[in-house]
Formats: C-alpha cells, structure tokens, sequence
C-alpha cells in the first residue's frame, strides 16, 4: 500500500527537491528574517513577500509526540503502532515528523538530528536521537 | 454596560445519539421549534438566525437554506464557522446585532449528523503531513495531552477522574447518548487509540440539534417570558496556530476568552457555583481549569482527584455528561444545562446556583468562547 503522497506545488517544490537532495530547507523572509514552514508566500510574520530556501543544520529538538494504535489510512494499517512528532528545528521552525527510536524512548526536549528517508519514492524528513551513530 | 442587558429566553434539542434518515437542516428546525417553545413566543418574533456550520458536512449558504427551512426572513442571517466556540460566539454576536438595534430576537443554533452520516471530517489527513501518518482530530489533542504530561506531570488518573465524572453525571441523564458508568480502573484498562489518548478520552459521535432563543432583558419582559435567563458576561480569543507551529501547546487564549467574561460579569473564578466546560476531549478540561484561573497551571490533576468536579463536589461541571457522555455535539447543550442549572431544572441540580459558566472551543483548541449565566 502506497503512501499519502505530498502535494508538490510551485510553492513548495523547492522543499521537496531539497529533501530529495538530502537536506531539509526552511523559508527565510528577506525583509524581516523570520523563518518558517511550512511554505506561505507571504512572510507570516511581515506579510511582505520574497522569502529565500535556506538549509537547516538538521538538529533539533522534540516538542511533542503520539502513538498511532488505530489507522485512519490503510497504507499505515501494517505500520502499527507508528509514531507521529512534532519536532523544532535549532532555527526555529517546526514540523511534523517520525522518530526513528522505540517509542518508550522518546521524551519532549529530546535531542535529534534529520535523516531523510525514502518511502515509496518519496524522501521524508524524518529525525533519529541526536546521539545515534 | 452589557452585563446582564441581554437573555436566553428559551432552549430546546433534539434527542441525542443516532437519528438516521434526519438532515442537518431538519434537526435544526426541531431544535428551534423546541426552543421558540420554550420561550413562549412565535416564530414571527425572529429576526435573527445564528447558525454554527455542521461539521460533518460543509454547504455554502447553510444560513440561508436553514432560515427557508424555518419559513424566516431575517434581518441577521449567518452561520458561523469557527467549529465548537461558533455556538457561544453567536450568542455573543447575536447580542452585539442586538445592541445595535439590527435585530431584536435571535435563533442561535447547531445540528449535525456524523454517527448515521459520515465521520470522515474527524478521520482526516492534517494539513499536508499524511506521509508521516499524521491523520485525525484526535491525534492533535493527543499531542496537546502529551506535551502537558511532559510539563506539569500530569498522571493518567487525572484524565481518567475527568471521563468518570462526566459519564456518572451522564448515566443521570435520562437525554444521554452513553449511559454506562466508568470506574478508574476500567478508564485505565482500556488499550490506547492514538496515545496517550484512549478512547474513554474522547467525545462522542453523535447526531442532535440544539438551539437558543436570544433576546434583550426589555424585549423579553414585553414578550412575556417566563424564565429568562441573563448573560452576565461573554468573551472570546483565538489561538490562530495549528497544532505544529503553537509557540505554547499547554495553554491558550482560553485565558483572555475567560478574562473578558470575568470582567463584563463583574466576577472572578469563586463566584461560580457550577461550569459546563467543552470536553471534547479530557485534556481540554484540564487545561481550562488552568487557563480560566480555576486552578494554576499544572494543578488541574489534584483539583479533578479530589472530586471536585463532580456532582457534590465544590465546582461541579459538565452535569449533564458533556461531550463524553450526553451528546458529542459541539457546546450548545453545556449551554442548555448552563441554562437548567440556572432556573433550578437541572436533574442534577447544584444547590443556590447564583452564576453558571460555560466554555466553548474548537478545531484543535483553535477558537475559545466563554459565557457567564446568573439570575
Ligand atoms: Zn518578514
């Protein structure tokens, strides 16, 4: 069973082509230096337009986290139970994720550090704990 | 000075649980019906139609499609999207049309139908993350509910203290939806949905309609209303952020919501004697108990241990069931028991209740709105 795969639009193509590349990329306003995403056109935080791709170190820290034990997808029903994060970024922004590590082991705070993954041909940010080889 | 200018002249619902074969549009109009009744007063009166949008099933011009299937024209007409708090915020726009002299006798009112119809709204993908799982209104309170155990501590009994009393003030209830009782150790014998939620955490899916007739203190002495009851405060606030990108996960802008109704009411947290608060899902009790300064943050977990919250105890809430137990449709009902509480018809009845207070939120504790009831 496929995956949910995301939209790729003009807006956020430069995200996916980074992380198919390997690296994850936030939006940088050029006017006001917020930094975010998901991707917008407008600066969230300015309103002006104009925002730049910028590359994120890869290490962050975990917000919150669930554990799926029912699906809501058929394509995760052999994945259960999964795990679904919210990870910040050291350079702010935040997303949602997996956490690669037993589920008993992750903890709000947790350090972590990206490792893209591809799934059914999509490349994924996902995040590992930091101190992992 | 709006406190206490402005009343809820009558209420009225549906039953409550599955009702197949009855549109949205049909349950509303029974509901209205029974509130118009309630009240006393024909539906020529109205002028006024504030319907919150089903959340099952989206149609443009619902406001519209309802009010020609109430046989009205109104003045206002509008129905209100901003998911649970869209019940008490029309109660507060309705006032707002009133004061202004746009209309004089507002319908305020809600129905859905996803137990016969369909329940995907609360199945779907969130926002473009569905490769990584991320599916379900659940999950986003989920992840609300981890992050305050992650801060404050906050033990499973806590949560399950909240479900129990909620499903004993429902099993009461002749009205309710789900009537079986709930012990602690079967609220923590149950496996996790999305953990750390477990189902007994989570509303119910229901259909039902629920309706107000609004109106001010004046208009209702004229008309000859015989239980009006006063709104003494009213507020709302929203915390715009989605789930992912909320600075703060523990708290919300439940607080400036609750502070306005405080305010206008000329009262603070100790001078209410019972509280119908949305729990949609336990986590959301606990963190209004903070947000509206009934208990300090992290504290909620010892204030619902010691049975405060129930029936007898010294801040009663959600005394027809909630959300949990009564009906899983969005808030109008905690306004009705609000109400009941007020007149002295509650069937659980709270002794000597001077001032009631409701809580209403929506999307992911997105949209918050606060109502203060008293005599
Ligand atoms: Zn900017």
């Amino acid at each position: 069973m496929t995956l949910p795969t995301p939209e790729v639009t003009p807006l956020n193509e430069a995200y996916w082509a980074g992380l198919a590349a390997g690296e994850l990329r936030f939006q940088h306003c050029p006017h006001c230096g917020h930094r975010w995403l998901p991707a917008r056109r407008e600066c969230p935080a300015c309103l002006r337009e104009g925002a730049g791709w910028e590359k994120a170190a890869g290490t962050g820290q975990v917000i919150s986290w669930v554990v799926y034990h029912t699906a809501y997808h058929d394509a995760f029903r052999d994945r259960l139970p999964y795990n679904v994060a919210i990870v910040e970024l050291d350079e702010g922004p935040r997303l949602i994720t997996n956490i690669l590590a037993p589920h008993d082991s992750i903890a709000a705070g947790m350090r972590v550090r990206l490792e893209v993954q591809s799934d059914f041909g999509v490349s994924l940010p996902r995040f590992a704990p930091a101190g992992t080889p | 000075m709006m406190r206490g200018k402005f009343v809820i002249a009558g209420v009225g619902h549906t039953a409550f649980g599955t009702l197949p074969g009855r549109s949205t549009v049909s349950l509303n109009v029974e509901a209205c019906r029974r509130a118009l009744e309630d009240a006393g007063i024909e539906k020529q009166a109205v002028d006024g139609v504030f319907v919150k949008t089903p959340t099952s099933a989206r149609e443009i011009l619902y406001g519209q499609t309802l009010s020609e299937a109430l046989g009205l024209q109104p003045r206002i007409g509008i129905a209100l999207d901003q998911g649970g708090a869209a019940n008490m915020s029309g109660v507060a726009f309705a006032c707002l049309a009133i004061e202004a002299g746009m209309c004089e006798v507002a319908l305020v009112c809600y129905a859905d139908n996803p137990r016969s119809g369909s329940r995907a709204t609360y199945a779907r993908p969130r926002g473009d993350d569905a490769a990584f799982g991320w599916f379900s209104t659940a999950a986003g309170y989920a992840m609300i509910h981890r992050r305050h155990v992650a801060e404050h501590g906050t033990p499973e009994a806590a949560f399950g203290a909240v479900a129990v009393a909620a499903r004993r003030h429902g099993a009461a209830n002749p009205h309710a939806q789900l009537r079986k009782p709930l012990t602690l150790d079967g609220y923590l014998a149950t496996p996790p949905l999305v953990a750390p939620l477990r189902r007994d955490d989570c509303a119910l899916i229901s259909d039902g309609a629920a309706a107000l007739v609004v109106m001010s203190a004046r208009r209702a002495r004229e008309l000859g209303v015989k239980a009006a009851v006063p709104i003494l405060g009213m507020g709302q606030a929203h915390t715009s952020w989605e789930v992912t990108q909320r600075p703060c996960l523990t708290s919300t802008r439940a607080k400036d919501a609750a502070r306005d109704a405080f305010a206008m009411a000329g009262l603070a947290p100790a001078d209410i004697q019972v509280a119908q608060i949305y729990d949609c899902f336990t986590i959301t009790v606990l963190m209004t108990l903070e947000d509206y300064g009934f208990c300090p943050p992290g504290q909620a977990e010892g204030f619902v241990r010691e049975g405060r919250i129930e029936h007898g105890g010294d801040l009663p809430i959600n005394t027809a069931g909630g959300l949990l137990s009564e009906t899983g449709m969005p808030g109008l009902q905690l306004v009705i028991e609000a109400v009941r509480q007020v007149r002295g018809t509650a069937t659980l009845q709270v002794p000597g209740v001077r001032h009631a207070l409701v809580s209403n939120q929506g999307g992911t504790m997105h949209t918050h709105a606060t109502l203060i009831l008293g005599g």
